[in-house]
């Protein structure tokens, strides 16, 4: 008898269900090896965060540099990175003070500097740094062919405001080397924080043969960048991973004690970096109100750290524009508590309240610049406010009040503050308020426009002189988005500017800080800080305000 | 023998017109992304700190964005011929070429390995479902199913890393990496969380083309022929469904890759959907244009590729 | 021949038209299914309750979603919603006289409360400055003392007023002396402190929590405002949003899956009706449609729309969805009507004489019922997600409007902390993603043709 079962529904299924079950295994095998043949593709694997043996670190970087050409790095992660396998005339050291890198001695005066090179400082491919590859960086980066957004950090140098533009040939530059050794330099203008603008990547050196055979891909792989500072990048996988090893040929070699730094995640998920350093991935992680208390009950030793950067409301002064009436902008001043907005909507430590453009670590004249001179300070005072608005509505004019547009990036801190200034302004002076939420390129280029009435915006130091706050609202400054105009305020821009006498720059700055305050040109929301956790075996890593955000060159591996 | 050679001639005559058909497609993909771009505000050369009017004139004129806008489209279409995308607005001494051939094998393997995964498991949850319907396990798949598609992937992304992440602790040895790129085992959780969505959606397809299926004119003669049970299954049953599911797979993949932006973000993925977003958000025009031209190039074929597929599995479909 | 004229009206007709049953068309015949399945039916009541929770929630629950109760960030559901009046807060004026005592090291000034914590301490020789700390549980080693607060970099000030994110709880604060060169040094002292949820007088009576003049309401205890499903970051009223927020996830999760559903459905059964060259160019339209980037022509439609700033930009979302997104269902009912189109019923109906329509209305479509349900149940979570991912990129709907999809997409940063921020929106978005697969299930069992015979 043929014993083959026919089918009936029960059997079907079972024998169905069997074969199902084949079929699965089968596709477990295949996704695994399909998953081995592609692995075989891809490259790059990380360690854990911190070997002791090996001396190497493991860390993330918020996004990929760019590139990393020093004469147009503009991000801080670049920053970051350059600091690291570049090396200026002049350096920070641990405690945050200027002391000799590639140059020995230098003499900054009111009409030149000079620079004497050090004999030892090498290129990493065993060559010696000469004066000329400070010229030729300089001039690279001032020639308007390159198009470098930090050029203008070099105009203090004689001609560079001229070359940038334009209208002399970048030789007319005021730098030259009088031989390998010697670097003198012309300046424009007095300039009392010279030293302070040599730490800045766009004064690094570039060897000027590399660069030309590199035809326009200098900085954008690890081979094709030529390195002088203590590292060099060994590996570089764009997305992915960024590996600096001990720069045999840095002079100073023996001060480095890491031989590894790893970086080798890429994420600005901050959730993600944590879920890394939680894993024992990375040494360092940056924390958020959000998973401040997840931290805390981990037990972990966590670190503040002032970022040095301010954030403000911009308001729009051209004319046409309602935000142009002084009255309305004090009442909006007095009607915002910049404590509230700090303790309980962004609730992270280390921010502090807004209450000066000038950010409380700059120094002054021989103190912090804000004990010398104390901001004014704005209390809330709604009953004023709202009287100031009925000035300002009849000083405009108006029947109603049209809503103002309020415009805002896309990040989620971003968020919470217009949000929460949105409906402050409406309960509380009945102002309407339209949010204005654009991505990066988008917002820039209504800021450039002036399609806003108010803007949420930052300023980040670029070097350690209050003038880099300073001269941001002077009416030629083409970062004054607002368009704000005050031949007072100039006035004392130019003081700042050109003097070489503390007290006289000082108490300039102090003027400055007033009329910002009394004109309410802009209102400073808060100062930046923020929290993190690192791995306590891991020591002296530098945080700074100005310069490279975190230095790992002075740090090491302990126990 | 003759009628075979007739079917396998048309048949290439058939893929030869759908391949010129893609090339016309994607020249069209890339004529309207040109044109959409350069009508979106936000300006690539703009940046946080201001430049002077000369270096603007110097940008414009290394990017040809200061010559007429049909002209910068002769200039773009003549360069994408030849394959040349140009560089990057934001990575300036980087082409576009890099990018993309540096990023994209990692978009492919995230997305190959969760679009197997997603079909796999599709047919077979599916088939299972199916031939138990309304039994336990369909029940429970069924379940799944709809956690799987109700929770967004970005939810998925930080469950699943922090699920990692607190296995790893409890075993005190890492299992599975909680994020980075490189080895397998880093490939396997992004994989599955982005197959997810795409397998839960598949599981359900399969479901109900089996059971279509069941009241067949085709599978009832099979059974009262006698053929043996798994013959029937796999011949009439599981063949016959998987057909709707293929045609998903092509336009499944698009939804894989542009889904990947935020694995690849939460699990530091180097891959393409990163840098598409990115530049997107920074205006890059030209690494817009270049990954633009190449997805939809790569889509367009995918769909021809299904397509032919199609023609092969099922040939009750005319190829006119 | 006369008679070959004469019917006679027979009797057994009629009686045999009486017997039958009645005949049922198509629809009353899956309308009597549909009631069957309890399992539609309890989805249909479940969707005409979110309708209902959508449309007419918001004139039961009438708070303001947008409105912020700062007292109350974060809160879950169910709280303890007591808080005691107090003035307004004065900034504490530290000064450079050092505080002393001989009993303890570090103490309380005043009053802790969710306002202001005033702490001072003695001051320690050979000091630069003070770091302050906080934490939320006992350090147990001066490695980890919790949360640093502030450094202060006068060694003369030995005072320190909180106010970061208080909440009614035990605090532990430390204060650790500073070396020259702002190492810490190994003296601390640790301090627990009970902080009580206060409330200013002016927010009191702004709100309308007691009918007390000022006077006499200062040292009252009152009840905050009530937040049945707890508050987001902002002290918003969770439920308020989430009935605001389903009009957005819900206009955008059901209406354009809709549309385009319906837009794919035709457009892919008449290119997979007429097929040859027309289906040809129709479906090459399609792939056109596919391979653009979503991103891009989602900013392009806010800008042809012209999203003015503080509007919600709904409408342009929905519309890129539309355009966007019909190409796949096409294909997808094609290849399901190139199948149907070989099959033997469509051919009899062809030669009965009908018309291209008729085939495709009445035979074609019902029969790809199936798999165009399981299409449409899919595209609502599907719409729902891309609404939220554009969110999460920073591009969705415009501030303060809430969405199912972004307060997902907030809820996941606090995950940890305040859960019911990610579950309420999540269980909202799975609750409707369930019954409309459950409904589709239903529709698909009530509608298909095939399945008559059951």
């Amino acid at each position: 008898m043929n014993q083959e079962p026919r089918a009936s529904q029960g059997n079907l299924r079972r024998t169905a269900g069997r074969q199902l079950i084949y079929l699965g295994l089968a596709s477990l095998v295949g996704f695994g090896s399909l998953m081995w043949a592609l692995a075989s593709l891809s490259e790059g694997v990380a360690g854990s965060a911190l070997d002791a043996i090996a001396g190497s670190v493991t860390l993330a970087l918020s996004e990929e540099p760019p590139q990393l050409d020093s004469s147009r790095a503009t991000d801080t992660v670049s920053g970051q990175i350059l600091g690291h396998v570049m090396e200026g005339l002049l350096r920070y050291d641990e405690f945050n003070r200027i002391v000799p890198g590639v140059a020995e001695r230098w003499e900054i005066g009111a009409t030149k500097a000079t620079f004497w090179l050090r004999d030892d400082a090498f290129w990493s491919d065993g060559s010696r740094i000469t004066a000329h590859d400070f010229v030729f960086a300089w001039q690279t980066a001032l020639d308007p062919q390159t198009a470098s957004e930090y050029a203008f950090i070099l105009y203090p140098i004689k001609n560079a405001e001229a070359i940038n533009n334009g209208q002399l040939d970048t030789a007319a530059l005021g730098v030259t080397a009088l031989n390998d050794k010697t670097l003198l330099v012309r300046l424009e203008r007095p300039v009392a924080y010279f030293n302070s603008l040599l730490v800045f990547p766009t004064y690094f050196p570039i060897k000027q043969s590399f660069y030309e055979k590199r035809q326009g891909r200098y900085g954008a792989d690890a081979s094709e960048l030529l390195y002088n500072g203590p590292f060099v990048i060994e590996k570089w996988v764009h997305g992915s991973q960024l590996r600096m090893v001990r720069n045999s040929h840095y002079w100073d070699r023996n001060r480095i004690r890491l031989n590894v730094i790893d970086y080798a995640y890429i994420t600005s998920d901050v959730n993600a970096t944590l879920n890394l350093f939680k894993d024992g991935k990375i040494a360092i992680a940056g924390l958020n109100s959000e998973n401040l208390d997840d931290a805390l009950q981990r037990r972990w030793k966590l670190e503040r750290f002032n970022e040095g950067c301010v954030g403000y409301i911009s308001f729009n002064h051209r004319s046409g524009r309602l935000t142009r009436n002084r009255h309305l902008r004090k009442a909006m001043q007095l009607a915002m508590d910049t404590n509230e907005l700090v303790y309980k909507v962004v609730a992270m430590p280390g921010n502090l309240p807004g209450v000066s453009f000038f950010p409380v670590w700059l120094q002054g004249v021989e103190r912090r610049f804000r004990q010398e001179f104390p901001a004014p300070e704005t209390q809330v005072d709604i009953t004023q406010a709202r009287f100031y608005l009925a000035q300002a509505k009849k000083e405009l004019g108006l029947d109603e009040w049209r809503p103002l547009t309020f415009l805002t990036g896309d990040r989620a801190t971003t968020n919470k503050i217009s949000e929460y200034l949105q409906q402050e302004f409406k309960e509380k002076l009945g102002l309407d308020i339209a949010i204005d939420r654009q991505i990066f390129k988008q917002r820039l280029a209504k800021m450039s426009s002036g399609d806003f009435d108010m803007v949420l915006a930052g300023w980040c130091p670029d070097y350690a002189d209050p003038l880099t706050f300073g001269d941001l609202f002077a009416s030629w400054n083409k970062n004054n988005r607002g368009e704000y105009k005050n031949p007072e305020l100039d006035q004392w821009v130019r003081i700042a500017q050109n003097s070489l006498e503390p007290h006289t720059r000082m108490n300039a700055f102090s003027k400055i800080q007033k009329i910002i305050h009394l004109e309410a040109v802009i209102l400073p929301t808060y100062e930046t800080g923020s929290v993190y956790v690192r791995d306590p075996r891991l020591k002296g890593v530098v945080k700074r305000a100005v310069g490279m955000d975190s230095d790992y060159s002075n740090a090491y591996i302990d126990g | 023998m003759a009628n075979s050679r007739t079917n396998k001639h048309a048949y290439v005559r058939y893929a030869v017109i759908r391949l010129i058909q893609g090339a016309i497609t994607v020249w069209l993909i890339a004529t309207a992304t040109f044109f959409a771009m350069h009508n979106v505000p936000g300006d690539p050369l703009m940046d946080e700190k201001a430049v002077s009017p000369e270096i603007r004139k110097n940008l414009q004129a290394k990017y040809g964005l200061d010559r007429p806008l049909l002209e910068q489209y002769g200039i773009y279409l003549s360069n994408m011929i030849r394959g040349d995308f140009g560089i990057s607005y934001a990575q300036e001494n980087r082409s576009v070429n890099d990018i993309i051939r540096e990023h994209f094998p990692v978009s492919a393997i995230l997305g190959v390995l969760s679009i197997v995964f997603a079909a796999l498991g599709g047919i077979l949850f599916g088939a299972l479902t199916a031939i138990n319907r309304n039994r336990l396990p369909d029940i429970v798949i069924m379940f799944l199913v709809i956690m799987g598609i109700s929770v967004p992937s970005f939810v998925f992304a930080a469950l699943g890393q922090m699920t990692l992440v607190n296995v790893n602790a409890f075993l005190g040895v890492s299992i599975l990496p909680v994020a980075g790129w490189g080895s397998v085992s880093h490939m396997i959780m992004p994989s599955l969380i982005l197959g997810l969505g795409t397998m839960a959606f598949l599981t359900r397809l399969m479901r109900s083309s089996m059971l279509e299926i069941d009241n067949a004119d085709y599978l009832r003669t099979a059974i009262s022929k006698g053929l043996p049970p798994t013959r029937i299954f796999l011949r009439h049953q599981l063949r016959n469904a998987i057909l709707p599911v293929i045609t998903v797979l092509g336009p499944s993949i698009a939804a894989i890759t542009t889904g990947g932006f935020v694995v690849e973000l939460v699990f530091a993925i180097p891959g393409l959907g990163r840098y598409f977003v990115q530049a997107v958000q920074q205006s890059d025009y030209t690494v817009i244009m270049g990954t633009t031209v190449f997805y939809g190039a790569f889509l367009v074929f995918m769909v021809i590729v299904v397509d032919l597929l199609y023609g092969l599995v099922d040939p009750r479909v005319r190829l006119d | 021949m006369e008679a070959s004229f004469s019917f006679e009206r027979t009797e057994t007709i009629a009686r045999a038209v009486t017997t039958t049953r009645p005949s049922l068309t198509y629809w009353q015949d899956a309308w009597r299914r549909f009631k069957a399945n309890p399992r539609s039916l309890i989805s249909l009541y479940i969707i005409v309750t979110i309708g209902l929770f959508t449309l007419v929630g918001p004139w039961v629950w009438t708070i303001n979603p947008m409105l912020q109760d700062l007292d109350q960030i974060s809160v879950p559901p169910g709280a303890d919603r007591r808080a005691r009046v107090v003035e307004p807060h004065v900034r504490w004026a530290i000064t450079e006289t050092p505080w002393t005592t001989s009993t303890t090291q570090l103490a309380v000034i005043g009053e802790a409360t969710t306002q202001a914590v005033r702490l001072a301490w003695n001051p320690v020789a050979g000091a630069s400055g003070y770091r302050v700390y906080r934490d939320i549980a006992e350090p147990n080693s001066p490695d980890a003392l919790g949360l640093p607060l502030t450094d202060i970099v006068n060694a003369k000030i030995t005072g320190f007023e909180d106010r970061l994110d208080l909440k009614p709880r035990t605090y532990f604060y430390s204060v650790v002396a500073l070396s020259s060169k702002g190492f810490e040094l190994k003296e601390h002292a640790t301090l627990a402190v009970e902080v009580t949820r206060v409330i200013t007088v002016n927010e009191a009576i702004a709100r309308g929590l007691s009918e007390l003049d000022e006077s006499s309401l200062i040292g009252e205890t009152v009840y905050l405002d009530f937040h049945p499903l707890g508050t987001d970051y902002l002290g918003r009223d969770m439920l308020a949003r989430l009935m605001h927020g389903a009009r957005v996830s819900l206009f955008i999760g059901v209406v354009a899956p809709f549309i385009y559903v319906l837009i794919g459905i035709l457009y892919g059964s008449i290119a997979g009706f007429v097929a040859g060259r027309w289906d040809q160019l129709l479906m090459r339209f399609a792939d056109f449609v596919v391979a653009l980037p979503f991103l891009l022509f989602m900013i392009l439609f806010k800008i042809i729309f012209n999203t003015e700033p503080g509007e919600s930009g709904i409408f342009a979302m929905l519309l890129a969805m539309i355009l966007l997104s019909w190409p796949a269902t096409a294909r997808l009912v094609r290849g399901q009507i190139l199948q149907i189109r070989e099959e033997a019923y469509i051919g009899a109906s062809r030669l009965l004489g009908a018309g291209s329509m008729y085939l495709i209305l009445r035979h074609m479509i019902p029969n790809t019922m199936g798999v165009i349900l399981v299409t449409l149940t899919f595209a609502v979570p599907g719409a729902i997600f891309t609404e939220a991912f554009l969110s999460f990129i920073g591009m969705g709907v415009a501030p303060p409007n809430p969405s199912w999809g972004s307060m997902c997409n907030e809820g996941i940063k606090t995950m940890l902390t305040a859960p019911h921020e990610l579950v309420f929106p999540a269980v909202f978005i799975s609750l409707t993603v369930l019954v409309f697969n459950l409904l589709g299930d239903g529709l698909r069992d009530a509608l298909d043709t095939r399945m008559r015979s059951d």
